[in-house]
């Protein structure tokens, strides 16, 4: 499956092999039906589907969020897919970075202080925690912002601080559920950009999305039907 | 991003910062923190002045039982059977004097006369005051003190020489002895001393021991003779006692006082009152106690009912943090806390609340403020356990939500 010309000595930021995942019910949903997908280091790509195609379950199996009922699911080279929930907190902790649609800021804390809670499950101390906050909301071009809270933030800026929080930890891979889906069109527009830009740094980015526009911006798409994937943009160019 | 992503075995949340972050989560919410903390203020403030206050009341009576000595006893002549206030026989002190583990006797007789300032005052105007014979022992044998000038002695006993008690002294405006005179029972009296409460603990007059000396002017029972014709039979003997034989002594008395009739003589032990007040205040003590407890007890369902509300509410940040890299005891940790700090604000507040209450109240009475520490540490150990209690259901429900369902939009 190593489909994008991926350096033979580098692992793919995720790998997902076989991948199934039943929900239990009589009989039983299959959410993912044998899914296969790799994702080099630094590629922005799509996961797009229409409502109830698999991509939430997607979203969660890749962030780790949940397990797999069958199949791998590799992490920067780290096989996941079985680990304990401590050992699964770790991952989330060290190797993946969320964007939520919602934000999902805390309303007591200032942006610069949001953008350091990606780390404070690291064990790394306030003081850098807040200096690498700093340098990583510069990073989003809201370095004249640290200090204001989310309500006194535009949407588009809430959301750059949470793109913030999801890249303060360098992972290794970043997941972006609708990241565009509640700003208006001029605001979702500045979000894309700067995913490209994020991009052409060097992140790894994966956004899941219904909305083709946002989708077919990006390099690449993924494109979910039923739990399977029914095109990879990266097929044709293989 | 070529950097080689190394997997922690762990995440970790440091002990500052989960501090720090349930702290942030209370403060971020302070009118709700305030509220749900006041509860076990009230519980805790509560116990504490309760505590306190009973503490300082006690210390109170102590000082005046040990002012008075335990080993003091009064002996009175009671009512007689045939109604009228009956006298005790005239040689009742010399009787008392000998039985063995008597240390002193003293005996105050009442004087059938009025005081008064000056001849203009009308007579039957008294204002509450009496004229009492004593003899020369009194103060001394009841722990008493003069204030100005000196009580009667063998010489002053015999003369037209009064001493004022406190009350009586104050009601006839006598501050100073330069030859102040008053008049008692048409004769001119001048007074030679002013003496200072009985029972000088306490700021009440009206709950004084000894509230009919302090209201009363002392002739010698000699100048009373013959003055007044005042029969020299003393009414109140007061004797103290070796404070070991105090049980035999106060058996003999009656007899030894009246022989003719025993029944009719009354012996108390002043010390007696003040420890049955002791007693009796402590049984209020534990009324507010248990109210108290009850107060802390709601507070703590309280701070229990927000934090299974703040659970909910709080749905999607459990889910952040557990998208973050927070495990499930990272969670628990950090509600518990929250649960924790939101008690130990509250009991802090309580204790402050509590010896404020005790502090002026104690005060106002003119106590000494006595805040007992194990008051103050038992009420943060009570805060911090409820808080526990309290936090721990809503905190194991939060650990256990899954991620995918707390980030679900609410």
């Amino acid at each position: 499956m190593n489909v994008t010309g991926t350096p033979p000595d580098d692992y793919p930021a995720l790998e997902l092999i076989d991948v199934v995942k039943e929900y239990p019910g009589a009989p039983p949903v299959r959410a993912l039906d044998g899914v296969n997908l790799s994702v080099a280091q630094g590629e922005l790509a799509a996961i797009v589907g229409p409502s109830g195609s698999g991509k939430s379950t997607m979203l969660h199996v890749m962030g780790t969020l949940d397990r797999p009922t069958s199949g791998s699911v590799r992490i920067a080279g780290h096989e996941v897919s079985s680990l304990s929930d401590r050992r699964l907190s770790a991952v989330r902790s060290a190797l993946v970075g969320f964007v939520f649609q919602q934000f999902f800021l805390l309303d007591g804390d200032s942006a610069i202080d949001n953008v350091a809670t990606g780390l404070l499950y690291s064990g790394e101390p306030l003081r850098k925690r807040r200096a690498a906050a700093a340098t990583t909301l510069d990073r989003v071009g809201l370095g004249h912002r640290l200090h204001h809270r989310p309500n006194e933030l535009s949407g588009g800026e809430r959301q750059r601080v949470a793109i913030a929080r999801a890249l303060v930890a360098r992972p290794a891979l970043v997941l972006a559920d609708e990241p565009t889906g509640n700003l208006d069109s001029k605001t979702s527009d500045s979000i894309q950009q700067l995913l490209h830009e994020l991009h052409d740094e060097g992140a790894t980015i994966i956004v899941v999305t219904h909305d083709n526009d946002l989708a077919d911006s990006l390099p690449r798409q993924v494109r979910f039907r039923d739990g399977r994937i029914e095109h990879d943009s990266a097929w044709v160019s293989q | 991003m070529s950097t080689p992503h190394k997997l922690p075995r762990s995440s970790s949340f440091r002990v500052v910062d989960v501090i720090g972050t349930a702290a942030g989560g209370l403060g971020s919410r302070k009118l709700r923190t305030v509220l749900s903390a006041l509860g076990i203020t009230i519980g805790i403030g509560a116990m504490v002045a309760v505590l306190g206050l009973s503490r300082s009341g006690s210390a109170e009576l102590e000082d005046r039982i040990a002012a008075l000595g335990t080993n003091l006893l009064r002996v009175t002549a009671g009512q007689g059977f045939g109604g009228g206030d009956a006298t005790l026989p005239e040689d009742a002190v010399a009787m008392i004097s000998r039985i063995g583990p008597v240390e002193s006797v003293s005996a105050v007789g009442t004087v059938d006369q009025s005081v008064l300032l000056n001849d203009l005052v009308n007579p039957n105007q008294t204002g509450g005051l009496s004229v009492k014979t004593a003899e020369s022992n009194l103060v001394v044998a009841l722990n008493g003190s003069v204030d100005v000038g000196r009580f009667l002695d063998d010489t002053t006993g015999t003369a037209t020489t009064t001493v004022l008690g406190s009350v009586a002294a104050e009601r006839l405006g006598v501050r100073d002895i330069d030859g102040t005179q008053v008049l008692i029972g048409g004769e001119w009296f001048t007074v030679v001393g002013v003496l200072n409460s009985f029972d000088d603990d306490t700021d009440d007059v009206d709950t004084s021991l000894f509230n009919d000396l302090d209201r009363a002017a002392f002739i010698g029972p000699d100048i009373a003779e013959a003055l007044f014709e005042t029969p020299r039979n003393p009414d109140t003997i007061y004797v103290r006692s070796n404070e070991a034989f105090i049980d035999d002594v106060i058996g003999v008395l009656p007899g030894t006082a009246d022989p003719e009739s025993p029944e009719e003589v009354e012996v108390v032990r002043p010390s007696d009152a003040l420890e049955a007040q002791e007693a009796a205040s402590s049984t209020f003590d534990n009324l507010f106690l248990g109210l108290g407890a009850v107060a802390l007890l709601v507070g703590g369902i309280g701070i229990a009912n927000v934090m299974v509300i703040a659970v909910i509410e709080r749905r999607n940040e459990i889910g952040l943090r557990r998208a973050l890299g927070a495990t499930r005891a990272h969670i628990r940790r950090q509600f518990l806390l929250e649960a924790l700090l939101l008690s130990a604000l509250g009991g802090v507040a309580g204790v402050l609340l509590g010896a404020a209450v005790t502090a002026l109240w104690a005060d106002r009475q003119g106590w000494r403020v006595v805040i007992p520490p194990e008051a103050i540490g038992g009420g943060l150990i009570a805060a911090v356990l409820i808080g526990a209690l309290a936090g721990l259901y809503p905190a194991v429900r939060a650990a256990r939500l899954a991620p995918t369902e707390a980030l679900r939009a609410s």
